[in-house]
Formats: structure tokens, sequence, C-alpha cells
């Protein structure tokens, strides 16, 4: 066991709890409304705002996953990069609409929009169903983030011993979240980020120099994973499936609830265009990051007797810890370990909360207590996020991780077909309600399936979210969200031509165009 | 939220093309999808991309101060 770097470890965990339960405290509001709770009262300016996000969307599954990817297959995980500089453009257009909206009518959720602009509680369902299903399994993934660097410093058992340190941490998780609501993560996030930014510079600079420069790692990569085969006539190859999965995993991450509720906790619409701009440096951390991949292949970790066992159990999810065991001193390791498993708390806190939110109002005061107070919403929430949590627990512990990272894969598949009615919603009601609903159903179904069948390589079911598409005697492999949404595009598009010529209802607006841009009159700072 | 005039409110109309830039540049492929010219030994793809973090968020910037 290295005790010098659990030490280190336990010590900064010990920080980030006090902060958890301190942060109720923070902005101080009534914690008993969903509203405080769970979007911290709309309070957050740009610096907040800016953690908040950037702790959220960059999870510590993908500081792991992504240069694992990179470690074993080389530049298509890179996409990572493409994926979250061209996302931002998309942000700033569209999500400052829904923020106005939002905070004109007090909606919470992306799926309370829904319900007012298209008067239709089934498609508000469908759109908090895909959220709470598209977030469960990558609350169970942070989980793994935490998983691999406890082993990375010998904690391991066998049975209840191997998974209790887990366990403590994701109960004290709960406890912090159930008290503090997102005020929680909020202040968190300001710690994580601060710890993984000097672990990545640490990393980019030492472990080079140690490897013998950039020059040597990449020229020691093997020659096939640098860039991708020219595309030919017949099959246009990973050039096609790159910029697929980078354009629908952009247009889906904002679209998945912890996204909407960062967004909306945000002060005003400006601070959302603001962070467009200021975000992108976590893009370009990460790019750094998925380069780790490159390292630990030069620094031959896989090779290595004493790291073989943790390959053997995690993957090349264990690389990029292998790689700093390989490189850093004890103490540095546990500074390092602290980023990743603290990173992991930040999402896993937000997701479990927006996850409260879609089911108590979209759930709970939609069918089951249509006249619930402010009190018992709240409460309502603070339940639901400790049963999230239980159920990504479970997921984890008993059930294969393969499960986790397949249904991940399919989450990204599954929210990106919440767009035509949230995303072109922002714009106009063109779309008939529920050809927006079948479009959907069709879209996550298609999806599903294409995910399932995929075939390249004779690939076990779930095995890569990419499809080859065939078009004659051509074939275009793409990410099936990319597909899969085009075809929901097509069914919403030709079903409201016909539900329209039968003369079908379409319910009432709630909203009015000037909703969409709205900035409130400017409240005094608070501090 | 001060009214402006319509005229001048379709001239910052075009600023939000800018935020297309990245999409070309990164969506086609083939455009990056080369080793040479290498920089300090990283090959042209991955120094290609990195740039475009620092160029797409500069383009964001643009266009929030052009339209605010």
């Amino acid at each position: 066991m290295n005790v010098t770097a659990l030490i280190v470890f336990i010590l900064l965990f010990a920080l980030v709890t006090v902060l958890g339960f301190f942060a109720a405290r923070w902005r101080r509001g009534d914690l008993d409304t969903l509203h405080e709770w769970g979007l911290a009262g709309r309070r957050f300016g740009t610096v907040v705002s800016w953690f908040l996000l950037g702790g959220d969307l960059y999870t510590a599954y993908t500081f792991v996953a992504v240069p694992a990817l990179v470690f074993g297959a080389g530049a298509i995980g890179f996409f990572a990069l493409p994926y979250t500089i061209i996302t931002y453009p998309f942000v700033f257009l569209v999500m400052p609409r829904l923020w106005s909206v939002a905070k004109k009518h007090g909606y919470v959720t992306s799926a309370d929009f829904v319900r007012g602009r298209y008067d239709s509680h089934w498609l508000a369902l469908a759109i908090a169903f895909t959220g709470i299903l598209a977030t469960m399994p990558y609350i169970a993934l942070q989980l793994v983030g935490i998983q691999v660097v406890l082993a990375g410093m010998g904690l391991q058992g066998t049975g209840f011993a191997a998974d209790l340190p887990l366990i403590i941490a994701f109960v004290i998780l709960a406890a912090y979240t159930y008290t503090s609501g997102l005020r929680a993560p909020a202040m968190i996030a300001l710690v994580k980020d601060t710890l993984i930014y000097i672990t990545v510079l640490a990393a980019v600079i030492i472990i080079p120099t140690q490897l013998g420069g950039y020059g040597h790692i990449f020229a020691t990569q093997p020659a096939k994973n640098l860039i991708f085969p020219t595309p030919t006539a017949a099959n246009f190859g990973n050039e096609a499936a790159y910029a697929t999965l980078a354009f629908g995993s952009a247009l889906a991450l904002f679209l998945y609830p912890h996204s909407v509720t960062g967004v909306l906790s945000a002060n005003s619409r400006n601070v959302i265009k603001r962070n467009t701009a200021l975000l992108p440096a976590y893009s370009f951390l990460l790019g750094l990051i998925a380069l780790l991949g490159y390292m630990a292949v030069t620094a031959g970790v896989k090779a290595k007797p004493q790291f073989a066992g943790l390959f053997k159990q995690y993957g090349n999810n264990f690389a990029v810890p292998a790689l700093f065991l390989n490189s850093f001193p004890d103490w540095f390791v546990g500074f390092a370990f602290a980023a990743i498993a603290i990173g992991a708390l930040v999402p896993a806190a937000i997701m479990s909360i927006a996850a409260s939110n879609l089911f108590t109002r979209n759930v709970y005061k939609e069918y089951i207590n249509p006249n619930a107070t402010d009190r018992q919403e709240a409460n309502m929430a603070k339940l639901v996020s400790l049963v999230v949590k239980l159920g990504a627990l479970a997921f984890i512990i008993f059930l294969p991780l393969q499960y986790a990272i397949q249904l991940q894969l399919l989450g990204g598949v599954w929210i990106i077909q919440t767009l035509p009615s949230v995303v072109v919603g922002l714009y106009t009601r063109w779309f008939n309600r529920t050809a927006l609903l079948i479009g959907w159903a069709i879209g996550m179904i298609s999806g599903t399936y294409m995910a399932y069948v995929n075939v390249s390589g004779g690939s076990a079911p779930f095995n890569s979210s990419t499809f080859p598409l065939h078009l004659g005697g051509l074939t275009i492999p793409g990410y099936a969200a990319f597909y899969s949404l085009i075809l929901n595009f097509v069914v919403a598009g030709v079903l409201t031509l016909i539900f329209n010529a039968v003369g079908m209802a379409r319910g009432t607006d709630k909203t009015t165009t000037g909703d969409y841009h709205e900035e409130p009159i400017a409240v005094p700072l608070m501090s | 939220m001060v009214d402006r005039p319509a005229a001048n409110r379709g001239g910052k109309r075009w600023w939000y093309l800018l935020l297309v830039v990245p999409f070309i540049a990164l969506l086609w492929v083939p455009f990056y999808n080369s080793i040479q010219p290498e920089l300090a030994g990283i090959p042209f793809f991955y120094w290609y991309q990195f740039l475009w973090v620092i160029i797409g968020a500069a383009l964001t910037a643009v266009v929030y101060f052009a339209t605010k």
C-alpha cells in the first residue's frame, strides 16, 4: 500500500468534505425550495459558473477514459478536442434562450420548458425519462474514476472490504448533496479544478522530460495510430467516424440534465455567453490529458509487472494512474489521485441533482402530487438524489463494469433525441408535439439498434457507438447518435405535415417570443 | 433592454457567421489528417486541433463583444 499517497489523498478528501457541508451556508437561501436546492437560486456569476460547468462537463471519467482510448487506439480518442471546441458556438446561440425562458417561467428542467412550450405532459415525460436514463450510468461511471485510483494506491481487498472505501466516499457525497444541494458541487469544483490544472500542467511538463520530449513520444507511437488511413471511394473510414462523433457529441453535451442544471444556475444570459469563450480552457486541458495516453505508451506502463494485475482488472482505464505512479513521487501521486477522485464527486453530485429535479418536476409533481408545496418538492428531490446515488453504487458493485460503459455510450445516443423538442423548440413551434414524440421514439429505437448491431470488425454488441452506413457501394461509418437524429428529424417533420393536414390540435404555448430574449434587470451582486 | 434600431441589429447579425467557422475547420477532417507539417516533433493533426481551441474561443469572444 502506498501510505504517503494515501495520506495526501485522505487529507484533500477531508478538505472537500468539510467544504461540501459548509456550502449550505454559502450565498444563503431557503434550501427547502427546489429552486434553491436544485439550482442554487440561479445566483452564480461568471467565475463560479466557469468552475461549476468545467467541473461538471469535464468529468473524472472523461479524464480517465479519453487518454485510455488514445492509449489503446490513438487518434480517434482525440475526437474529444473538436467535440469540446464546436459545442461552444452552439451553446452561445442556444443556451441563453433556454436560460431566459426558464427564468421567466420558473422552469428547473428542460422537460419543464417542453411542457410549457408544447402543452404536452407526454412529451415532457419522454424528455425527463431520457434525461434520467442517460444520466444514471454516467453517475455510475464516475465511481470508476474513484475505484481506479483507490486500487492504484493499493487499496485492494476482497468482497465487502474491496468496496468499502468507495461506499464511504459515496455516502459522504450523498450526505452533503442532500444538505447543501447544488452549492456543494459548486464550491468543491473550485478545489477540484485547481487540483486538476496543477496535476495536468505538472504532468505535461515533467513526464515528457523523463521520456525524451514530445518529438520522441510521438515517434514511439505505432504509425497507424497517429492519423487516420486515407478514405477510399468505397469507405470513408475513420475520418467520417471522427467528424460525426465530434459533431453528435457536441450537440448532445448540453442536452444532458447536468449541463442544463449548470446553465440554469447562472445569474444572467451573459454569464453563459462569456463562459462559452472561457470554458475552452478546459478543452485545452482535456487535449493535454489525451496526450497522457501517448505518454503512457512511450513509458511502456502496460508491460511493467507491478501494473499487470490492475491493467487486467480495469483495462486501459488504468493507463493514466499507472503513468502517474510510474512518473511522480508518492506525495504527488496522492495529490493527482485526489484530483481524479474529487473530480468524480462534482459531476456525480450535479448529475444526481439534475436527475432529482427531473423526477420531482416532471413525474412527481405532474403525476403523483400536482399540489405539492415548495417544501414537498424540495424534500422529494433530496430523497431522490439519495436513491439515484444508491442506484449508481449498486450498479458498480453488482454489475460488470462493461455494462456501465456501454450504457454511457448509449447515453449520448439517447439524449440527442431530445434535441428536436428542446433546441428547435427554443426557436420555433413548427413541429407538432405528437410528431416530436414519435420522432423521439424512432430515434431512441434506431439509435440503440445501430449501437447494438455494430458490426465493424465483428465487435460484440454495444461495443462501439459508430455505425457503418451503407449507401449503394459506399460505406460511411458514423456516430449512431448522428444517424438516428437525422431519422428522428425526418419522422417528426413528415408527421407534422400530415398531422397539420388532418387538423390535429396543437395545444397552447405558454411562452411568448419576448421570453427568449429577456435579460431581467440586474440584481445587486451578492458575494 | 433598450431597443436598438432595426438596421443596427441587422448589421450585427453578420457577426454570428463567425461561429460557423470552427465547424468547417474541424468537421472536415481531410484538412488536418496528416503528419506534416510537424511543429517541434508534434504532428499537424495534433497541433492544428490545439490551435483551434484557442481560435474557437477567440471567435466566440469576438462575437460576444460585437453583438453585446
